[in-house]
């Protein structure tokens, strides 16, 4: 039973990092129609601007509220970056394709490159606040309390976004131009302001899952975002290409599937399962989880 | 143009639009006079629906397009953004009513307030109770006629000058075609109309100026009363005789 308590809350530990990644990922895609293969990257620029933050920023720290100062500049950072890559980069390009998919993948290898040139490719250790060292009793399982950390920063994401998305009229506009954009330009809004938004949200998002990341792996590398970009992109397809409830759901699922099928079958294995996983749900919901169905 | 005589609220010239190697729009000559109807007519695939959508820019074009506004300063709307164009007070219905399914009936007109503009919510539930008693329901559930209703009160909703309308009455019962019309004939008494209509009927009695496009350029301009007066040249232009209501 304790064994089942402890995956189960590590594997949904892992389904809000890739939650985090996901729904960045999921609302750029819906709206712009990008695949932002530089996502990946954003993760890598959040985790380490908190980890250069937590030693070098005056007032930030490896614990208390100087760890929340250096995740904020990490994020701030990661947000900063993404809205300049939309600006500078997306946006002369949209309606172009193949040409933001060639963008974004230099990218991703740029930026990483650059990550690695300044601070080396060998994994850094990460700091780690007290809340985040301990552990808690639940059902007998000694639950490393990072987990609930990682849990409830995904859950007060989702609450957000989705609060974002129905009170706001920016969450409107997005929501609206997820099913037309030329129509939406039509009412006379000017899109590309939401489309700015939405990457620097996707921007904020990937570079807090990448402090937390970090503390949940214990250490960072240039490489880890993209690594886990990967399976944030199989949570987006099962989930639906566009929907935030979807990539809930399929981080929650994909993070479960994993963990359990690297426990019971063989390390390792959870990794196919989630492609199985994958082919599973497109074989029989081609749309993803939460797609209409005629 | 006659001396003294003010300028036409819409005047497209030697427009062209190449869409995917067809050339769809081959220069376009076009007016579009301050007050009343104009009818742009034509077979199905004669380039209606490319030339409104060139107005707002949704296809690139060549050529000139120019608005003069009630300010009666010329802008000229040729690679303008769409959501500039229609912030010069350019209503859009497009043909398949484009409304938001995933949005209520409230949501899409919410977001069709334009900041430059008053927001008429009370005239436009006036024109179409049923949208207010429906307010909360998702247009996407609403039956073709009912998102006509919101499609057109996106339009009503703000202050425009001209109002271009595709295909309204497409697809609909002949009740509805009726309440369309009178919807769309009372804006008329207010606001420039550039009217895509198949369906005759409506044409003869809302028009007051007709554009006939084919195979891509105007073919015939003039009085809409005067053509559709006129059953051989109705029938060599849109293919049908004047008198049916039935869509060309």
């Amino acid at each position: 039973m304790s064994t089942v308590v402890l995956l189960t809350i590590t594997g949904l530990g892992l389904a809000a990092l890739y939650f985090l990644v996901a729904s960045g990922l999921s609302l750029i895609f819906g709206l712009m129609g990008v695949l932002n293969f530089a996502h990946g990257a954003f993760l890598t620029i959040g985790s380490y601007g908190t980890w250069w933050a937590a030693q070098n920023l005056p007032g930030a720290g490896a614990t208390g509220w100087g760890f929340i100062y250096a995740v904020a500049f990490g994020v701030a950072v990661g947000t900063f970056v993404a809205a300049l890559i939309e600006l500078a980069l997306i946006r002369p390009l949209y309606e172009r394709h193949i040409e933001q998919v060639l963008v974004t993948v230099g990218l991703s290898l740029a930026l990483v490159a650059l990550v690695r040139a300044i601070w080396g490719a060998d994994p850094r250790p990460f700091p780690r606040p007290e809340i985040a060292r301990g552990t808690t009793s639940i059902l007998g399982a000694n639950v490393p309390n990072d987990r609930f950390l990682l849990i409830a920063t995904a859950v007060v994401v989702l609450v957000a976004v989705l609060a974002f998305l129905r009170f706001t009229r920016f969450g409107l506009v997005i929501r609206a131009g997820v099913e037309n954009r030329s129509m939406v330009t039509a009412l006379g809004i000017d899109v590309r302001k939401a489309f700015t938004l939405v990457f620097a949200i996707g921007g904020a998002f990937a570079a807090l899952a990448g402090a937390l990341g970090g503390v949940y792996l214990g250490s960072i590398s240039p490489g880890q975002g993209t690594s886990l970009l990967i399976f944030a992109f199989i949570v987006v397809v099962i989930g639906g290409m566009s929907s935030i409830t979807g990539t809930a759901m399929a981080a929650v699922l994909v993070g479960l599937v994993q963990q359990f099928a690297n426990y019971y079958l063989a390390s390792g294995v959870g990794d196919l399962s989630v492609v199985l996983l994958l082919a599973m749900v497109l074989l029989v919901r081609p749309g993803g989880l939460t797609a209409r169905v005629a | 143009m006659i001396e003294g005589s003010p300028p036409p609220l819409l005047r497209m010239a030697d427009v062209h639009v190449r869409l995917s190697g067809s050339h769809i729009l081959q220069g376009v000559d076009l007016t579009v006079r301050r007050g009343g109807v104009t009818a742009l007519l034509g077979r199905n695939g004669a380039g209606k629906t490319t030339t409104v959508k060139s107005v707002l820019g949704l296809v690139p074009s060549t050529g000139t397009i120019e608005f003069t506004g009630g300010d009666g300063r010329a802008h000229t709307l040729s690679g303008r953004r769409t959501h500039d164009v229609v912030r010069l007070g350019i209503g859009y219905a497009p043909e398949d009513r484009e409304v938001f399914g995933g949005l209520t009936v409230a949501e899409n007109l919410t977001l069709a307030e334009r900041r430059d503009s008053a927001h008429h919510h009370d005239r436009v539930y006036e024109l179409f109770p049923e949208l207010k008693a429906r307010s909360r329901q998702l247009a996407g559930t609403l039956s073709g006629g009912q998102q006509q209703m919101v499609a057109i009160a996106r339009l009503l909703l703000n202050d425009n000058q001209l109002l271009l309308v595709d295909e309204p009455t497409k697809g609909l019962a002949p009740l509805l075609v009726a309440e369309v019309a009178d919807v769309l004939a009372r804006a008329a008494e207010e606001v420039t109309i550039l009217l895509v209509e198949q369906n005759l009927t409506v044409v003869r009695r809302m028009a007051t100026d007709a554009v006939v496009v084919d195979q891509g350029q105007v073919a015939w301009t003039g009085s809409a009363p005067e053509l559709l007066a006129d059953p051989d040249r109705t029938r060599e232009l849109l293919g049908v005789a004047p008198s049916g209501g039935a869509h060309a």
